[in-house]
């Protein structure tokens, strides 16, 4: 990661203004309870990692902050605004929920540029070339401006990475999702977007981040949160959380990542 | 022959002496040999007289059929020159003909821009194919204004009746089918319903019956006084029908393109058309262009069966000039055929040639 960085991100400001709220949450797909009375709060300049066994719930529960997964039971609340099935209210919420997905996901049709810019243009209206600029800022902010006219076919897992956050950050979002976006990467292209997402976490930005990446957890997060089976088991800074684990699930969780 | 692709063969042995290069694509084992002579045989077969008739014994000049009579002569095609107005244009009256000849001009002033990649204005261009166009045509063609005397649908004909029947479907057809394709993956019941039971309704009968059912059934159905016209009515049985086929080719598409595809466009704040219009369709469509392109090509040539509800397309005029007596010979229902044939082919062969052009423009494109 951003090594010789020894300003440990966890030190940023955290404002008391409540970003996220989820209030006793329940997700069910089928008959299988894959979320179980989630309560978590994050507030504005949180930087969250969300572990777990696979199959735990983590990326459900991220999923449904931007309704990507609808929430069956309790409440979600972004920025004041309650997630309902109000069409209206979902896209606004998304608007300002930046989502990277472990597949990148980018629009393999359109260029490098093209991806940023559609959201803007087509959602906010922006004009082409204040699209346009935006656009270039955000991809050299995460170092690839030179490949803005390829398309995604033509780049790296790594680069497409990294244009996928530069593409949800031109939506100037308030927080950002990230669902294992390392887990489908080469070894060697890890770092290169873990230190974008550990650059953004300094600039204060809100992250929830669902990642096996337990270095990163160590370096960025002010918190951890452990899930199993659906439930928030656990929640505390990092050096506690690896240090002193106090449900015997975390422990056998950290026994096996750490184990390497 | 083989190698079953061909291809790549030929392409090694490029540098090879011709010799060489026969020996080893036609004769390279006794099977390969024999297929080679059978082939052969076939093509001696079938091309000599084809091409006599159409062309060494042809009659070629004359304006009666006496010029077409002498005996062992091919095709006649003064037939077809003397009677290409018929063909072109129907019964349409001959002082009018220039107003199809503008609306064809027209189409292909439209029509080409729209089919050269790469060039401006293409939104403004495809509001005017599809909005524009077709009103114009509608008056150009039908008349009944102030300078443009009407002419009643039932005198229109020949190619003139194809293409409006051909166009119209196609036209209609991709975006219905399209609209239909997503409702049918929609996630609200009653349209996904309504989707499933419009298409397979129109799948399950034969486009004859259809057919049918507009031009002598539906009469019997509506009021009294409302009696849409004959071809207008199998122009919306036709588009209906080739919608339903065109869907479930989109439906192909649609289930090609990931779901990540369609979240991340969601996720970054787009609504459902957004994400279909801009994400979703133009990747689906790319990957059925030859499935679309199949359907348009079924569907030109499934506009002849107008026929049996008394409107002329181009085979069924040829079909009516067969009966001219001035004309009767025996080789004339052979001319008249292959004629209509040649220029069946002629459009079909250029909507897949076309098609072939615009995938491997868009490959190229995309640096694939």
């Amino acid at each position: 990661m951003s090594d010789g960085n020894d300003k440990p991100a966890r030190n940023l400001v955290i404002s008391d203004k409540v970003m996220i709220e989820m209030k006793g949450v329940h997700k069910w797909f089928g008959d299988f309870h894959v979320l179980k009375n989630i309560d978590l709060t994050v507030k504005e300049g949180e930087r969250i990692v969300i572990a777990g066994p696979s199959g735990s719930g983590k990326s459900t529960l991220i999923r449904t902050i931007n309704h990507l997964e609808p929430h069956d039971e309790g409440h979600i609340k972004i920025d004041g605004v309650e997630l309902t099935e109000d069409l209206k209210r979902i896209d606004e919420v998304r608007r300002d929920v930046g989502m990277v997905f472990q597949q990148f996901n980018l629009f393999p049709h359109m260029t490098v540029l093209e991806n940023c810019t559609l959201a803007p243009l087509s959602v906010r209206k922006m004009a082409e070339k204040d699209a346009h600029d935006l656009a270039m800022k955000f991809l050299e902010r995460v170092r690839i401006p030179e490949q803005a006219s390829k398309y995604p076919g033509q780049l790296s897992g790594g680069q497409q990475q990294r244009v996928a956050i530069a593409r949800a950050l031109c939506m100037n979002p308030k927080v950002m999702l990230f669902d294992e976006p390392t887990s489908a990467l080469d070894p060697e292209m890890i770092k290169e977007v873990l230190d974008v997402m550990v650059e953004l976490a300094q600039e204060g930005m809100t992250m929830l981040c669902v990642t096996h990446e337990m270095g990163f957890a160590r370096e960025v997060a002010n918190r951890v949160v452990f899930m199993d089976a659906g439930e928030i088991i656990e929640e505390a800074p990092p050096q506690e959380f690896f240090s002193a684990p106090k449900n015997a699930r975390t422990k056998e969780f950290l026994a096996q990542v750490l184990a390497h | 022959m083989d190698d079953v692709t061909g291809r790549p063969a030929m392409r090694r042995k490029k540098n090879a002496a011709p010799v060489e290069w026969i020996r080893r694509n036609f004769f390279s084992s006794v099977s390969n040999t024999l297929l080679t002579i059978v082939s052969l045989y076939l093509l001696w077969l079938t091309i000599p007289p084809v091409l006599d008739f159409t062309i060494f014994s042809a009659v070629w000049t004359g304006t009666t059929r006496d010029a077409c009579l002498e005996p062992g002569a091919g095709a006649c095609w003064p037939f077809v020159w003397a009677n290409i107005d018929q063909f072109i244009y129907g019964r349409y009256p001959p002082s009018e003909i220039w107003r199809v000849n503008l609306t064809f001009a027209l189409g292909i002033a439209v029509i080409v821009p729209m089919l050269i990649p790469g060039l401006p204005a293409r939104r403004l261009n495809l509001v005017f194919l599809l909005i524009i166009y077709p009103l114009v045509a509608i008056v150009l063609l039908a008349g009944d204004r102030p300078g443009l005397p009407p002419v009643p649908t039932s005198e229109w004909g020949g190619l003139l009746v194809t293409l409006v029947v051909a166009i119209t479907g196609i036209v209609a057809s991709l975006p219905l089918g399209v609209l239909l394709a997503l409702g049918r993956r929609s996630s609200m019941p009653a349209i996904r319903m309504i989707c499933i039971i419009f298409i397979e309704f129109w799948r399950g009968v034969p486009l004859i019956t259809v057919l049918f059912m507009a031009s002598v059934m539906l009469p019997l159905f509506l009021p009294e006084g409302v009696n849409p016209d004959n071809l207008l009515r199998c122009l919306v049985g036709v588009a209906l029908f080739s919608s339903a086929y065109m869907a479930e080719v989109v439906r192909g598409g649609l289930q090609a393109i990931p779901t990540g595809q369609y979240e991340a466009a969601r996720a970054l704040g787009l609504t459902y058309w957004q994400a279909m219009i801009r994400v979703v369709l133009p990747q689906a469509l790319r990957h059925v262009i030859p499935g679309i392109v199949n359907t348009f090509i079924g569907l030109f040539k499934d506009t002849t069966l107008v026929l049996i509800v008394g409107i002329f397309d181009l085979l069924g005029q040829v079909r009516a000039q067969l009966s001219d007596p001035s004309w009767s010979l025996p080789q004339g229902a052979l001319t008249g055929y292959i004629f209509a044939a040649l220029v069946f082919w002629a459009f079909c062969f250029g909507m897949s040639q076309y098609s072939n052009f615009m995938e491997r423009r868009l490959d190229i494109s995309r640096g694939r």
